[in-house]
């Protein structure tokens, strides 16, 4: 028999991997089988193209407590009998066809995953892009995207507190939606989704079954798509409510006696979620698809074991012990049943009303393929990373005007706009609210704080995607230094274009070079991670984007610093460079090369031993209590921070040095986007034991100028009143995304 | 003293009340399940924040029929305070206890923002402890929060000092730009007419501790406390 080319392409399964099928099993799958090879086989579920190279990120560390990829979220300890489980997971698929549903069910998704680790979620952020706002369908999806995020995070009681957008015509076709949950695990009770024992039931409990997000996985995560609305019923649709409801009950049910073990039914369904737990018990597994409460008549075993259906949770329950669950989720109003049972053995065999449907060796499904990448660098980087930056034009607009206008750019803009739509209060642990380098949340009942924050400037990526990775790591990082925190552990959120083609293996294959790279140096482990591939319309790939989320540990959480300038007389200092202005390689891959020029070129670089060293100087500066403010230098280089930290201070700022002094290219002196740099203010009679400090660890310190007054002065070159400049930066993502 | 917190399905902001009225206040709280109607052993009851029900069909529309909520009513009606914050507001009205309705906010979305908040009325026995006109610094979270009634009640409202607390500047101005809703008169909580059910919008228990941006909000449950207090005593 062959299997049609059609059957294949549903399924996202090639040729050869169907022919590997028919070898593990000695025969012809049915069709029911195939289904799930082609779930677990996805890219989505089974990592084919980058599992080898996943291998090589650094995963140790005195903190670990789960390791990466062996439950559903890494857990770090923190001390205090307190520990932290975190990831990012994408949905970009589903929302560049249904924007509110897809990035609402991502929500959903990324939340099930940490309250599967027996954690309290308490905390959200977003890492999202999209084309320019100026295109209609560009705002269409934003709109969505935000709704959705915004309706689901707030209906549930998780503060949304913080994450980044960014605007580039890379993404314009294909969005990218990434969340990211940080949950809290108090007197080390981490959960595991797995059996204890053979005999051991496996109980399903939330939402019903139904027809929503077949081929979630296989469809829309693991190919590239042209015709949207075709797959539109490939995206699932939430509930935040019946989320909440599910959260509460599943926390409780977890001290119950005899529940040994919790999983998350996400992408591929029952299918991936119930396998994987036998696989990582070591059992085997029943299972009576006719068990599965519905919310539709007439479902094949085929559709209730691929259907995506949110909101649902599978739970291992020793015999004997199930009465007291069933009556915990009656409580809540939710549904529980028993749809099957753990048993020695290494198979998984599929019951529909008493006959035996299928049955399959477990490990010929979960151990996908594994595709070797090549690594070739393309010619045509070569010539952008080669390009002359000393050649670009100056600007048509004066200093002050091109000051004006980066401040409203999209990519710099404030985005209070955005996130006053989502709750970043509730719980009552926000310390930073969103607007900050990083957030900053208090942990009840502890002195200790933690810092989350996401990052990965995909321009940059683009450009070099080895050191593009190595600055998102840096950069993630320095926006934790930055509020006094100790970056203690990583999570990743790969997005990456078909994985099929040379130019996305050499940037995934480098990329993960550099993160292994980062991580190593700052000594932190990559506690979990997801891969979202395929990333391209019309034949065009996204930027490179591995988005980096990571965590920082205060000791002392009162003992933290923020962006905006304090006081009149304040010392204005740059730590990590020895001149107040930037130089021409700056420019590489910036937000003004972009912006003002629409280029994307330049050779990108970090010198990351310096990087630690100033991200080291700044963290002993704050605990210290020397520092008053600090923010770190990124998009729009440093005029857009010193702005910035006016603006947000409410106090303006005098720079002595005019930005053309010397010289200079103005345009790069102020918007060259060079690595390493935090601008801090310190009071005048502590400078001394500041610059001391910075001595000890050898790190440039560079006093700029001075607090006060009410304008932004940058030498004798030109002067803005403040008022104007906090216009331009208050009112641009508005204006950039509204009509 | 002893706070009873009802918890609905879908309410999420008991935790950050129960630790604002124990955790920093130092009173007793205990939670209340909407499936329950045994509450006289509390002094007063609060329905906090959060999306009863999946805020389905309506805010607070569901919950008004929950069997807490007959308890919560003769509660009331014997002068038992209640403090209805956010989603407590809506489901007092819906009940009836206090007049008027939360709408959609005027510009159709979400918020989550500080806000100031006068307080209009500084006799009530949930703003004693402040002083009239005085500018309480409280967050607010949500996509329904425009009050509205018709203008017989809002003229009542008003005469009968009625409007406990209203969206003004830090200066204590009132005037459309502040207003975050749409809310009429600015209005961000009223009390009923025997003083003894307060709803309101914003958080107070959000705004407990300087750590987390301020500490306005125990002004609110202070005075809960005090008054309490002294009419068991």
């Amino acid at each position: 028999m062959t299997v049609s080319q059609e059957t294949l392409d549903e399924i996202a399964l090639s040729r050869a991997e169907y022919e590997a099928v028919v070898d593990r099993l000695g025969r012809e799958p049915s069709q029911l089988e195939l289904g799930l090879f082609g779930a677990l086989w996805s890219e989505h579920c089974g990592y084919k193209h980058t599992k080898a190279l996943l291998r090589t990120l650094p995963s140790s560390s005195d903190r670990m407590l789960v390791a990466p990829g062996a439950e559903n979220a890494g857990v770090v300890d923190l001390g205090d009998g307190l520990a932290v489980a975190m990831k990012i997971e994408s949905h970009n698929h589903p929302s560049a066809v249904e924007p509110f549903e897809g990035a609402a069910t991502g929500v959903g998704g990324i939340i099930r995953d940490i309250f599967a680790m027996g954690a309290r979620p308490i905390a959200l952020l977003n890492s999202l892009r999209f084309g320019q706002p100026d295109g209609a369908r560009t705002r269409y999806l934003l709109n969505g995207v935000i709704g959705g995020i915004s309706s689901y995070g707030n209906c549930i009681g998780i503060p949304d507190v913080g994450g980044e957008i960014f605007f580039s015509n890379a993404y314009k076709g294909n969005p990218l939606v990434n969340a990211m949950c940080v949950g809290l695990i108090e007197n080390g009770r981490v959960a595991s989704a797995s059996a204890k024992n053979p005999g051991d039931l496996l109980l399903l409990v939330g939402a019903d079954t139904g027809r929503d997000g077949i081929h979630g996985a296989s469809g829309l995560a693991s190919r590239t798509f042209g015709e949207q609305a075709e797959l539109r019923s490939a995206v699932q649709v939430g509930n935040p409510f019946l989320e909440k409801v599910l959260i509460e009950a599943c926390l409780e049910a977890l001290v119950l006696p005899g529940v040994v073990g919790l999983q998350d039914c996400g992408a591929a369904g029952i299918t991936s979620a119930a396998i994987e737990m036998a696989e990582r018990s070591g059992m085997g597994l029943r299972l009576y698809v006719d068990r599965v409460p519905r919310r539709e008549l007439g479902m094949t075993p085929y559709e209730v074991m691929l259907s995506e259906s949110q909101e649902r949770m599978l739970l291992a329950v020793t015999p004997g012990h199930e009465g007291p669950v069933f009556e915990l989720f009656k409580k809540w109003d939710l549904d529980a049943s028993v749809i099957g049972e753990f048993e020695t053995g290494s198979n998984v065999s599929i019951f529909d009303e008493g006959i035996l449907a299928s049955t399959t060796p477990i490990v010929a499904l979960t151990d996908a393929p594994e595709y070797i990448l090549s690594n070739q660098k393309p010619q045509w980087l070569t010539t952008l990373q080669n390009a002359d930056l000393s050649k670009v034009p100056m600007p048509d607009t004066s200093p002050a005007e091109t000051l004006l206008r980066m401040l409203a750019a999209p990519n710099i803009a404030s985005r209070f706009p955005l996130y006053r739509q989502y709750d970043y209060h509730v719980q009552t642990n926000t310390v930073i609210e969103p607007g900050g380098d990083a957030a900053v949340l208090r942990l009840k009942g502890s002195k200790r704080g933690i810092a989350l924050s996401t990052d990965c400037n995909g321009r940059i990526c683009f450009l070099d995607p080895n050191v593009g990775t190595v600055i998102a790591v840096a950069e993630s990082c320095r926006n934790l230094s930055v509020t006094g925190a100790e970056p203690v552990a990583l999570t990743d959120g790969l997005n990456f274009g078909n994985p099929e083609t040379p130019d996305v293996q050499f940037q995934l294959t480098e990329s993960i070079k550099g993160m292994s790279r980062a991580a190593e140096a700052f000594g932190i482990p990559i506690v979990s991670g997801n891969a979202s591939l395929y990333n391209e319309s019309a034949g065009k790939a996204i930027f490179p984007t591995p988005i980096i989320g990571s965590l920082g540990l205060l000791e002392d959480v009162e003992k933290h610093s923020t962006v905006g300038f304090k006081s009149e007389g304040d010392v204005i200092v740059l730590l990590g460079s020895e001149s107040v202005w930037d130089s021409t390689d700056g420019l590489a891959g910036s937000e003004y090369l972009d912006f003002v020029h629409d280029r994307v070129e330049g050779q990108p670089r970090i010198d990351l031993d310096l990087e630690i060293r100033v991200q080291s100087v700044c963290r002993a500066a704050v605990r210290a209590g020397l520092v008053l403010s600090a923010h770190d230098v990124s998009d729009g280089g440093i005029a857009i921070t010193i702005a910035e930290c006016s603006i947000i201070g409410g106090i303006g700022a005098t720079i002595d040095e005019s930005p053309a002094a010397g010289g200079l290219r103005w345009d790069a002196a102020m918007f060259g986007e060079s690595q390493s740099r935090i601008v801090v203010t310190v009071s005048a009679d502590r400078l001394s034991d500041l610059l001391a400090l910075a001595a000890t660890e050898d790190v440039p310190a560079t006093v700029m100028g001075t607090v006060g007054g009410d304008a932004l002065s940058f030498g004798d070159m030109f002067t803005t009143p403040l008022a104007t400049a906090a216009e331009a930066w208050k009112t641009g993502f508005s204006a950039a995304t509204s009509d | 003293m002893r706070f009873g917190i009802v918890v609905f399905p879908g309410t999420w902001s008991e935790r950050d009340t129960n630790h604002a009225i124990s955790g920093v206040l130092g009173q007793e709280a205990e939670y209340i399940w909407h499936g329950d109607d045994k509450i006289d052993h509390f002094d007063a009851i609060v329905l906090p924040g959060g999306f009863s029900y999946g805020d389905f069909l309506r805010c607070g529309a569901i919950a008004r029929f929950s069997p807490v909520m007959e308890a919560v009513r003769a509660f009331a009606d014997r002068g038992g305070p209640v403090i209805g914050i956010c989603n407590g507001f809506q489901i007092l009205c819906e009940s009836g206890l206090l007049p008027g309705v939360l709408m959609r906010n005027d510009h159709l979305e979400f918020r989550c923002i500080w806000t100031d908040l006068k307080v209009e009325n500084s006799s009530t026995m949930f703003t004693s402890a402040a002083k009239q006109g005085q500018v309480l610094h409280i967050p607010m979270s949500h996509g329904e929060g425009n009050f509205q009634a018709d203008s017989a009640t809002i003229e009542r409202l008003e005469g009968e000092g009625q409007v406990v607390f209203r969206y003004a500047d830090t200066n204590g101005n009132v005037t459309p730009e502040v207003n975050p809703n749409g809310s009429i008169n600015n209005i961000a909580g009223i009390v009923n007419g025997r003083g003894n059910v307060l709803g309101m919008m914003p958080h107070p228990e959000k705004a407990c501790e300087a750590l987390i941006g301020g500490t306005d909000g125990n002004v609110i449950f202070s005075s809960m406390i005090e008054n309490i207090v002294n009419s068991l005593a």
